[in-house]
């Protein structure tokens, strides 16, 4: 634990001295002081087959043997320009991110664009050591890079440096530049726990309203039976067919609503708040209408799309 | 971080394949046709497996491989590992290892593998037409390369395969960026070239069979040698008199000097018998010329009947022909000075080289000795036209295919056969006179060569290969005789082209009978000329000697890297220059209309921001510029319909205009 931290400050303490491209506004641009290059394990082979070319003519005295080897030396130059060329000069933009659970791979839409006038091929962009996505760019076009990024914590998290690179033409040469674009991206909670969704607990004893959650005037299917389902509820003769029991689903006017209360959970602060996540995405996929209380906030009972992420945003910023 | 190996794409393996098949075409008569089969065997093998990937060899199977033909490599070659077999070797590992490539480290491999290939070519041939072939299989791993780094690696499955999608426009971009890389990759190229200092090698020991390809005079003589020489139409030497040519007759190129009889073979005088120099006494005017020697991997040079001086490096054996201390296996040019007129060892012949050059084997050609030992009693000259005159009045014909001899055959020749080439003439001649008591030796080297008006210089060919006898006559010294010219004078005074042969014996280039095709090749040859003394010639003297001419001072090997480095980063500069500079924008006219209205703009402060659209933009201007609202908004929806629009005319185009010039930016 502690030795992870210790790389952790030592990348940070290294890579400050690396020139990243800043955003201005919402769009950095890949100045030619920021791209770096450096030769790929390719390059190295080519070199050491360059030097083999060169003892060789050398050492038979062959002038053809030193065109081809000062021909192919050459090449290398002109295409650490093109690589270089390839990278330099692009506008990056970073457009939106969905929200994701922690430890889900969240896409970040980046936007990159060329005002040069020249095509670009085999851009590649990616965050950190997620996967990488490459794309080519036509000339004055631009380009979407919907990048993966692997997120952890739950909360808002900014946006890492986005590595934008190019091997093109050869392969032989590795041109990258570092963004820093803002992006706050959303993560929510990872939904975990064991808790039962607190259906009919919470309506028998806070409603003082017989009825169950959802009304009870038309049937409306079935669902899988769950531990605090009423007996009457239980289809028995669909249950009698030996798959499990099932409850009897009704739908009505009368549905009442059910609270997701931070109370109700118990354990340490980051169970207690998974357990609600889990609890949220429940509700919201049985499409019921479903309220959360929080210490610092209360959301009223919805089972809308928007209701849903504000309740995951409420938990993901506890 | 990368755990999973990138594997290759069909499209890959296609191009790598095209690739190693264009470098074994170029490298195809450098190579045993059964190296060749295996390659292409193994070639198809792996194109097959590119739809069916179960025909992949395992691991096991590929070390088997490699083991069996790595073993018949060293049997074919019976344990010689020199250029011939490393080549065959290389050749058969790069095929193996394509049918191992999966992943990309392997494909790099391969095309690295294929680089060096091509560099290896020239250790056979550096000849121009190799030089131009050797321009495609460059092109095409290029090609290969720039399709790899175009990949994408996001496209892959779960199984690790990427797909790519390839089209014949693609193709052609790849083919047509790597000419464009090639051809922006030459001006580097040619400061090297030209200024890298040059390394005089070999560094290391140079394997025996390097240069087996080179042809030219052996050590030793046997009947068929030379006949077999003379089919060979490839260039020995190229001679540039300083003055007049000297004429047919006289253009003996003296080589090897043969004394020692055996059976069919004559051989030279070992080199460490200590024999003194023969004594030399020339006169008459003297022939100054300059030879340009191809390589032909023994240490001999050809000079003119009767050379004086040597060049560097050489040394004089006692009976006169120059040999250089290492085997020439570079284009080497030298110097020389000759005179037609001499007289060599006049007074006295020396106790042993009289034993030498009256030495025959005993017991051999019984009726030849018997003949000559009727001439016993005659005087020197005497002795000479007697033979002389037995070859040009006994039906003796002069052919390159002799039949062959077998016991006996001086004995065979003058009774039986009576058809041979120069070597049965000159050997026969020497044998006679040698069983008649009169000394005698064998000369080899070359007779003639052929004007090439183009340039004023002389070619020789291997096909103008001869040989001649020298009899040591009291007073005279050694004196050259021709015995062929008794039986073919033409040979002599004309050339082998002229010699009473029957045509088809002869090499083309030799030949009279298709001017023109001679003359083009005679053309060519002007060309391959300044090929070879140019491109091929530039070692590290002629580097040196020709950036001293170009300075007009010398010039030092260090002045040489200091101006290698200028030149050189002056090069990359232009380089990168040309290559980074800026793709212009041609603008169409409604784009130079709206350039002007953006002009016009900037000078209030208010710039189109990047990638901002035209009616974004108008939005916004219009914001800041109430009062012409209406007119800026017009013009960027009249923009936007000239730009995007199905339906725009030319007089769209001039209502713009006069919108732009209508407006004036003011808040």
């Amino acid at each position: 634990m502690k030795a992870c931290n210790v790389q952790v400050w030592r990348r940070a303490y290294w890579q400050q001295w690396l020139r990243v491209a800043k955003s201005d506004g919402n769009m950095a641009t890949l100045q030619p002081r920021q791209i770096y290059i450096l030769p790929t394990v390719w390059g190295v082979l080519y070199a050491v087959m360059l030097i083999l070319l060169l003892v060789g003519s050398i050492n038979y005295s062959l002038s053809l043997g030193y065109f081809v080897t000062f021909l192919l030396a050459s090449l290398g130059h002109t295409a650490m320009l093109h690589t270089w060329r390839n990278v330099v000069h692009l506008h990056i933009s970073v457009l939106h991110a969905k929200p994701v659970f922690a430890g889900d791979c969240a896409q970040v839409t980046i936007h990159m664009l060329d005002t040069k006038n020249r095509a670009r091929y085999a851009i590649a962009a990616k965050i950190e050591q997620n996967a990488e996505v490459s794309e080519p760019i036509a000339a004055n076009q631009s380009g979407l890079f919907l990048l993966p990024f692997t997120t952890t914590k739950r909360g808002f998290c900014a946006l890492p440096r986005i590595t934008v690179y190019s091997e093109f033409p050869l392969s032989l040469l590795h041109a990258w530049a570092y963004a820093e674009l803002s992006l706050p991206i959303l993560v929510y909670p990872k939904p975990s726990g064991h808790q039962p969704l607190p259906a009919l607990l919470i309506d028998a004893r806070n409603s003082g309203n017989s009825r169950a959650s959802r009304g009870d005037d038309d049937f409306d299917g079935h669902k899988n039976y769950q531990l605090g389902d009423a007996a009457s509820r239980v289809d028995w003769k669909a249950s009698s067919r030996g798959s499990g029991l099932y409850t009897k689903l009704y739908s009505g006017e009368g549905a009442s609503d059910l609270w997701l209360d931070f109370a109700l959970v118990n354990g340490e602060l980051e169970a207690r708040i998974s357990q609600l996540a889990l609890w949220v995405v429940d509700a919201h996929a049985s499409q019921q209408r479903y309220g959360l209380k929080l210490p610092n906030l209360t959301l009223a009972p919805s089972d809308s799309q928007a209701h849903y992420h504000a309740c995951m945003q409420a938990l993901a910023l506890l | 971080m990368r755990t999973k190996a990138k594997l290759v794409t069909a499209v890959q393996i296609k191009w790598l394949l095209i690739s190693l098949g264009a470098i074994l075409a170029t490298h195809a008569l450098n190579l045993p046709l059964w190296v060749i089969g295996v390659c292409v065997l193994l070639g198809v093998w792996r194109y097959i497996a590119i739809a069916k990937p179960i025909f992949m060899p395992n691991r096991w199977l590929l070390v088997l491989l490699s083991l069996i033909l790595g073993l018949i490599i060293v049997l074919s070659f019976k344990g010689q590992f020199g250029r011939d077999a490393s080549l065959s070797f290389l050749v058969i590992m790069t095929a193996l290892k394509l049918l191992e490539t999966k992943a990309l480290r392997d494909y790099m491999l391969c095309i690295m593998l294929g680089f060096f290939l091509v560099g290896n070519l020239f250790l056979f041939n550096q000849s121009m037409a190799t030089f131009g072939i050797s321009i495609a299989p460059m092109l095409l791993l290029i090609a290969s390369l720039i399709n790899t780094s175009l990949v994408k690696q996001n496209n892959m499955n779960n199984l690790g395969i990427t797909k790519q999608k390839s089209t014949k426009q693609d193709a052609l971009f790849i083919l047509k960026f790597s000419g464009k890389l090639l051809l922006q990759s030459l001006p580097i190229m040619l400061v090297l070239f030209v200024l890298f200092p040059r390394i005089p090698g070999p560094l290391w020991g140079i394997p025996q069979d390097a240069y087996s390809g080179m042809t030219g005079l052996s050590d030793n003589l046997q009947f068929g040698n030379i006949s077999q020489l003379t089919k060979n139409s490839s260039i020995a030497f190229r001679v540039q008199f300083q003055g007049a040519i000297p004429p047919k007759n006289q253009l003996y190129w003296r080589g090897p000097v043969l004394w020692h009889q055996e059976e069919h073979s004559w051989l030279m005088a070992s080199d460490n018998i200590g024999l003194p120099a023969e004594h030399l006494i020339v006169s008459g005017p003297a022939t100054h010329y300059t030879i340009t020697l191809e390589p032909h991997n023994r240490p001999w040079l050809l000079l003119l009947d009767m050379p004086t001086n040597l060049p560097n490096n050489t040394k004089r054996t006692h009976d006169y022909s120059a040999v250089a201390n290492e085997p020439v296996r570079s284009r080497m040019r030298y110097e020389a000075v000759s005179y037609a007129h001499y007289q060599l060892e006049a007074n006295a012949l020396n106790e042993r080289e009289s034993i030498m050059a009256l030495q025959i084997t005993e017991g051999e050609n019984p009726r030849t000795r018997a003949l000559a030992q009727t001439w016993l009693n005659l005087t020197p000259a005497q002795k000479i036209n007697s033979a002389l005159t037995l070859f040009r009045e006994q039906n003796f014909i002069y052919t390159l295919r002799p039949p062959l001899l077998g016991k006996d055959p001086v004995d065979q020749f003058i009774f039986n056969t009576k058809r041979g080439f120069c070597e049965h003439y000159a050997t026969s001649f020497v044998y006679l006179m040698r069983a008649a008591g009169l000394p005698a030796r064998i000369v080899t080297g070359y007779q003639g060569g052929e004007l090439n008006p183009n340039g004023n210089y002389l070619i020789v060919r291997q096909s103008d290969a001869h040989a001649w006898a020298e009899v040591w006559l009291q007073g005279q010294g050694w004196v050259r005789v021709d015995p062929t010219a008794a039986v073919s004078p033409a040979r002599i005074e004309q050339g082998i082209g002229d010699a009473d042969l029957e045509r088809d014996e002869l090499p083309l280039m030799a030949r009279h009978d298709f001017p023109l095709l001679k003359k083009a090749l005679l053309n060519l040859d002007t060309f391959n000329n300044g090929w070879n003394q140019w491109v091929l010639g530039y070692d590290d003297k002629k580097q040196l000697a020709f950036l001293s001419k170009m300075r007009g001072k010398t010039v030092s090997v260090t002045d040489l890297v200091v101006g290698m480095i200028v030149t050189l980063l002056a090069a990359m500069v232009a380089t990168a220059f040309f290559v980074l500079k800026k793709t212009h924008i041609t603008l169409n006219p409604a784009e130079k209309i709206y350039a002007q209205y953006l002009k016009k703009l900037k000078t209030i402060g208010l710039q189109l921001n990047i990638g901002e659209g035209a009616l974004d933009f108008g939005n916004r201007v219009a914001l800041a510029l109430p009062p012409q609202q209406t007119l800026i908004l017009d013009i960027a929806a009249r923009y936007n319909a000239l730009q995007y629009s199905q339906a725009k005319n030319a007089f769209m185009l001039t209502e713009l205009e006069a919108l732009t010039k209508q407006f004036k930016p003011k808040f």
